[in-house]
């Protein structure tokens, strides 16, 4: 059967089970749109493609399908490079098209012409250029098949104008084969059965957990084992919900802004069983004093991550999920489930930790930014799907709301995208109407990509924007505060805008509150409003997120409350 | 530790931009590349890839890993040891006088090397061997007076076949 460019694109994507879109037309895809209409796939028009790329990948990390997005050549193209950063960077299967100018022309500086596969090289897992219209349909299967494979990531393919319109052969559903790209998911048996041997001599154990397990989709066989071996479990940021966040065994987050119990556990620990993760400088603090007594196991499906910042006792490549079910079964045959005495003493050292330094702020007379987190909480039962702007709002929120299911918190983690929360939160509703979706944002990051209101509103997607409104670029005036004598350096927003007429503009819902008693009722007014909607918290303007471990300190010395 | 040298031979898809993403990985990271050959091997779709890099060992390991990473990368060695061949080439244009032009060739002659071209003034020298000839050789000639000078870094096969 021969096809046109365009044709092929949509027959792959209906392969691929793609139904959902995020993109914005422009010349050098004119001909893919002028296809798209014909298909069943929902496109949605954004704003600005930042946001194409954010809601695609807040639609893949709730929905844990690939997330697509569609753009046009030259700035359509760049406007796409900070998105899929931060999904290169949290490890989130997107796969972006990108127009290009005709083949004839590339190299010539041709209007609206990048070289958008060299500029994304860095922050892609894998990209293409298609040169010949025959190359097409493997290309977008191989696209697809590294993105959500191994340790998942963006994959960019670039769409030269002319292959659109000519015509190839085209086959279904082929499946790909890469020779030189096979991800490894079985772990080695010999090394898990060495970490339980480790875990039945282990007098302080301690789980640590990040995005991996979410995305291998083994929260359950997680928490399983947790809960019958008795280990306490902390998580990264991209690792909260994994864990149920209300669970005794639950310590919290670890790190920069992670809970004293959590830091303190991993200070005395013997035994750390890390899964999933790849620690990062803000989990580990001054690298050769983390888990200073403990021998590390280190499970992860990407080599890379392993032996890379810390030296590991037992390195294990492979997939969390099969891991999780080896260890389980392994755990039953060893009676692991006969927690040794000296466990329950760790976990009254643990309780202890808790109850003498719990997440604790300070009340006046202003709107505490926790207290809003709270009663948010509260309102919606644990159960909204969070995405978080960053800064100070994304700390508070990860310590606040308690999460005890994957996939309800969605956040940048790794390359930390202020402008991330608002799309991501319209990708994530997309991925689920009947869910409440909530923002929670500072009011300078909000300001990043507001111009999705207006997308979120054109599709009738009710998203709830919570703004910790504190008139500053809080997390940096924070350390400018702890570090820099209070030099305030560029960080004080004062001019507003009225974020409540803005999201009136928009046709969205607005409301505000300045004072505590407020709170709940604006948050209840926020949640229930039929349709999209901003709340503007007007919050102690100099409150810091406690703890605190500074840069590059040791993660037991933390600044408390 | 140390930083060794090593010389890593990977085997990659031969298509464009596979070179920039092998460059932009060590650029990007920041690990050092001494030298990098890269040509086609029998198999017209495939390459070979030969780099030079100094790194400790934890370096090393990820190194490898990085490449190994990369979609087009296909099989990776480091072949640093005695049982791989090393060999580079080089070819030297010398200042060539009256005074000095037996001398250069006997050294030529004691190297094994050749003289590929003649000038009234210069001769350009090739030559073939391990890093450590072709030191020896360009510091015997460093005093006649090296004018330019291009070698082509290290290329390397394991000693076995297949
Ligand atoms: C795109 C981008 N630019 C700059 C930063 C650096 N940065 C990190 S947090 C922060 C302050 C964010 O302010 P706001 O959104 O008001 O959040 P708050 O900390 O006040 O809650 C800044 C500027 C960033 N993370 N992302
Ligand atoms: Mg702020």
């Amino acid at each position: 059967m021969k096809l046109t460019g365009a044709e092929i694109l949509m027959k792959v994507l209906h392969e691929e089970s793609v139904d959902t879109i995020f993109g914005f037309p422009g010349g050098a895809v004119i001909d893919i749109y002028d296809e798209l209409v014909n298909t069943e796939i929902n496109h949605y028009l954004v704003r600005h493609e930042q946001g194409a790329v954010h809601a695609a990948d807040g639609y893949a990390r709730a929905s844990g399908k690939v997330g697509v997005c569609l753009v046009t050549s030259g700035p359509g193209a760049t406007n796409t490079v900070t998105g899929i950063a931060t999904a290169y960077m949290d490890s989130i299967p997107l796969v972006i098209f990108t127009g290009q100018v005709p083949t004839h022309l590339i190299g010539n500086d041709a209007f609206q012409e990048v070289d958008i596969v060299g500029i994304s090289r860095p922050c892609t897992k894998h990209n293409y250029l298609v040169k010949r219209a025959s190359d097409l349909a493997r290309i977008i299967r191989e696209a697809f098949y590294i993105a959500r494979s191994g340790r998942p990531g963006p994959v960019l393919v670039d769409l030269p104008k002319d292959i659109m319109i000519t015509k190839a052969t085209y086959q279904t559903a082929v499946k790909p084969k890469i020779k030189s790209y096979r991800p490894h998911y079985e772990p080695n048996k010999r090394q898990l059965g060495k970490v339980i041997d480790l875990i039945k001599k282990a007098k302080r154990p301690v789980l640590f957990i990040g995005g991996g397990v979410i995305l291998s989709k083994s929260s359950k066989d997680l928490t399983e084992f947790a809960r019958r071996s008795q280990i306490p479990v902390t998580a990264s940021l991209m690792g909260m919900g994994a864990f149920p966040g209300t669970d005794p065994l639950w310590l919290g987050m670890l790190g920069m802004h992670g809970t004293y119990r959590a830091n303190m556990a991993i200070g005395a620990s013997d035994l750390l069983i890390s899964m999933g993760v790849r620690f990062d400088d803000r989990v580990t603090g001054k690298l050769d004093t983390f888990a200073p007594k403990a021998k590390i196991v280190h499970i992860d499906i990407d080599p890379t991550s392993i032996q890379k910042n810390i030296p590991v006792t037992i390195p294990i490549v492979g997939d969390c999920l099969h891991a999780l079910k080896s260890l389980n079964e392994m755990a039953e045959k060893n009676n692991l489930g006969d927690v040794p005495r000296s466990r329950k003493s760790w976990l009254s050292q643990i309780d202890e930790w808790r109850s003498t330094r719990p997440l604790a702020y300070k009340t006046t007379k202003a709107i505490k930014p926790q207290f809003v987190i709270e009663k948010l909480y509260e309102l919606t039962e644990g159960k909204a799907i969070i995405t978080t702007e960053v800064g100070q709002n994304q700390m508070w929120a990860a310590q606040y709301y308690h999460f005890d299911k994957p996939d309800h918190f969605i956040t940048s983690g790794g390359l930390g995208t202020m402008g991330f929360g608002l799309p991501a939160a319209i990708g994530a509703q997309v991925a689920h109407p009947d869910q409440t979706v909530v923002d929670i944002a500072g009011d300078g990051s909000i300001q990043m990509n507001i111009q999705e209101m207006a997308t979120a509103m054109q599709y009738c997607l009710p998203v709830k924007v919570v703004i910790l409104n504190n008139q500053y670029l809080g997390m940096v005036r924070q350390w400018q505060e702890l570090f820099y004598e209070k030099r305030y350096a560029c960080t004080c927003m004062k001019s507003g805008p009225d974020f409540v007429k803005l999201a009136k503009a928009y046709g969205a819902g607005g409301f505000r509150a300045t004072r505590p008693d407020q709170v709940v009722d604006v948050l209840k007014k926020g949640l229930s409003y039929d349709g999209a909607a901003i709340m503007d918290f007007r919050v102690e303007k100099e409150e810091s997120v406690y703890p605190m471990v500074p840069a590059g300190a040791p993660i037991t010395e933390m600044l408390l409350v | 530790m140390m930083n060794e040298k090593h010389v890593i031979s990977m085997l990659v898809d031969n298509e464009p931009g596979v070179l920039s993403r092998v460059a932009g990985l060590f650029s990007g990271r920041g690990y050092n590349i001494e030298s990098l050959c890269v040509a086609e091997t029998i198999d017209p779709d495939v390459s070979r890839i030969t780099l030079v890099t100094r790194a400790d060992p934890p370096i090393l390991e990820q190194i490898e890993k990085q490449l190994n990473k990369l979609i087009n990368v296909n099989k990776l060695r480091d072949l640093s040891g005695p049982e791989s061949v090393q060999r580079e080439m080089a070819m030297i244009c010398v200042q060539a006088r009256a005074n000095n032009r037996a001398e250069i060739l006997r050294i030529v002659d004691i190297f094994r090397c050749k003289v590929v071209d003649v000038g009234i003034e210069h001769y350009i020298i090739e030559v073939t061997g391990d890093e450590g000839k072709l030191m020896a050789l360009i510091n015997l000639l460093k005093p006649m007076g090296i004018k330019k000078i291009a070698r082509t870094g290290v290329i390397a096969l394991k000693r076995e076949p297949g």
